[in-house]
């Protein structure tokens, strides 16, 4: 499992052919597995099913029977195009950027802190911190940092590093840069377990090789922390193409920064179109499986799921 | 000259990105001290007042906001808790059919992004007629923090040596007293640090809940709703204790985790000697 790098401790002791074959596995796993069932699987079908609805007939708004009506994905396909090219546009921006600024930051807590293990803790208890305050109020702390009125925006506008009249809420940049700041978290934390355990004799052997040290990084530190940078960004990608917070018009989006995430909500609980929601529902999910096991596969871990 | 200035490149730029890190906290964290009216965008002056008085604005909406997460954290991390760790230990300890597939299963919540598992979760209370309210909640929170809960304790179980067990047993310690006596409390800290993920991923899930939720509102809910018209300072006052709170519990972990590998090493070079 790619979570599984979250987890350094697991030294399995238990091997196979310890494992009994028992009654008592079907009675500890029915539970959890039937909930799942109901509450995870089953809706997925239900949201299937609900895709492809249609207005019930002399229904209020929001009443619809079942169907097989295709053409209402063609129809959310062509109503919001730029809505799903943005997602993932913006998706894998902010991906691209988290792994950027977190691959060196947990390259120092793995690896170079390694002498000093109070900072290192300190530093990993810095990077998970965010995950202990709301994640609407740190998303709204950057709405108002970058605020027309704001010290920082205004300060940019003095010296003309920024036009008098621009706006950094509302934009992509800044819709892109609450996704990579929220996500980086998810991005440093799997990375940090693979490098903590990268074997730094290999860097030495390399360079002793005459490798410069671009060519040691590229050759030798990049394959090795590769479980990592896969986990990293699928547990940033995953999350970013859905999210609606951080596009949201109320905290750092506007009205041409609406992501899938924006428009299913919308849907679903202003709108009351439920096919409509329920199809981007099952593209979004459908393009995301499909993006992920590409990706899986073009970068050689699929032994890591 | 240069390989001096080189060296100081890495730690500078992770302070640096540490700093920046910590930016949203620490204005979350000062802002709750300002002496604001309705909303709390423009510093105003500092005062105590919030911290002293968090219950009293708007009739004290933001506290019961407050109460229903914790309350739904709590029902939702003992379901999830139970539930996963059950599933953990079948997975590491029993062998039976289809076991990647259930792998696959159980990864799949966790790579389904949760705007689909929320939509889907209201498209099937729509269908089979559930009115949303609190008991919807916890049930999509349980659902999403199963997974996360196997993954937690898969670690914890598989790191555990059956020879306790077995050497219980041949003490004559019946299967459920082995479990009560040996089994679960050295599996506890596992399962302890998985039920405080499971309770962290529910108190602060705003995505699945927005679609669950009806007219409950929950904190980060509270929050989503009163973005429009303004946060009241309390709010910040809330999140701030929930950090400081998180904060201790995640230090004394890790300095008891230090003492205890420090004890068992001391143990372990008495043995050697």
């Amino acid at each position: 499992m790619a979570f599984a790098a979250f987890s350094t401790t697991a030294a399995p002791t238990s091997s196979d052919s310890v494992k009994k074959k028992s009654p008592v596995a079907l009675l500890l796993l029915l539970p959890g597995i039937l909930y799942l069932v109901l509450f995870f699987l089953a809706p997925l079908v239900s949201l299937l099913l609900t895709s492809f609805k249609v207005p019930a007939e002399f229904g209020d708004i929001g009443e619809f029977s079942y169907a097989f009506r295709w053409e209402n994905y063609t129809d959310v396909i062509t109503a919001y195009w730029p809505h799903i090219l943005r997602s993932f546009g913006y998706a894998i921006t902010a991906t691209f950027f988290a792994l950027i600024i977190s691959y060196p930051l947990a390259y120092f807590i793995g690896v170079k802190a390694r002498r000093w293990p109070l900072l290192q803790s300190l530093a990993l208890v810095m990077v998970v911190a965010p995950f202990f305050i709301s994640f609407l109020l740190r998303t709204l702390a950057w709405k108002q940092i970058f605020a027309d009125e704001s010290f920082l925006v205004t300060s940019l506008k003095a010296v003309s590093l920024l036009a008098p009249d621009a706006h950094v809420t509302g934009t992509a940049f800044s819709v892109i840069f609450g996704l990579t700041y929220n996500f980086i978290p998810f991005m440093t934390l799997p990375l940090y377990t693979t490098l903590e355990r990268l074997d730094v004799r290999y860097l030495e052997a390399g360079s002793d090789l005459y490798a410069s040290p671009f060519h040691v990084f590229r050759k030798v530190t990049i394959p090795l922390s590769m479980p990592g940078i896969v986990a990293g960004t699928l547990l940033t990608f995953i999350p970013a193409a859905g999210d609606y917070i951080n596009a949201s018009r109320e905290f750092l989006g506007g009205t041409g920064t609406q992501m899938m995430g924006n428009v299913i909500e919308a849907n679903f609980l202003v709108l009351q179109n439920f096919p409509a929601g329920a199809a981007l529902s099952i593209i979004l999910m459908s393009a995301i499986l499909v993006m992920v096991s590409i990706y899986v596969k073009k970068s050689g871990t699929e032994d890591l799921l | 000259m240069k390989h001096s200035i080189s060296k100081w490149v890495l730690p500078a730029y992770s302070a640096l990105a540490l700093l920046i890190l910590m930016i949203p906290i620490g204005y979350t964290f000062v802002y709750s001290f300002n002496d604001s009216l309705k909303s709390n965008i423009t510093w105003r002056g500092f005062t105590f007042d919030k911290w002293l008085n968090v219950c009293n604005v708007q009739n004290g909406a933001v506290c019961e906001a407050f109460g229903n997460s914790i309350f739904i954290g709590v029902v939702a991390t003992v379901l999830a808790t139970t539930l996963g760790t059950m599933i953990a230990i079948a997975m590491v300890r029993y062998r039976f059919k289809f076991r990647s597939q259930l792998s696959l299963f159980l990864f799949l919540p966790m790579a389904t992004p949760e705007v689909v598992l929320g939509a889907g979760l209201a498209a099937q209370f729509l269908s089979i007629g559930v009115p949303k309210d609190m008991l919807t909640i916890i049930l999509a929170h349980t659902m999403f923090c199963i997974s996360f809960v196997v993954v937690a304790v898969k670690a914890r179980v598989a790191s555990l040596d059956p020879a306790l067990e077995e050497a219980g047993r041949d003490l004559y310690g019946s299967a459920l007293q082995v479990f009560l006596r040996i089994t679960f409390p050295l599996l506890l800290p596992g399962i302890l640090a998985a039920a405080l993920l499971s309770f962290a991923l529910s108190f602060d899930d705003f995505i699945i809940t927005n679609f669950n939720s009806g007219a409950v509102s929950t904190f980060p809910k509270y929050i989503w709703v009163s973005a429009a018209r303004g946060i009241p300072a309390e709010a910040n006052v809330l999140a701030s204790a929930v950090f400081i709170f998180a904060l201790i519990i995640v230090v004394t972990v890790q300095v008891s985790g230090a003492a205890r590998a420090k004890r068992l090493e001391k143990l372990h070079q008495a043995g050697v000697n």
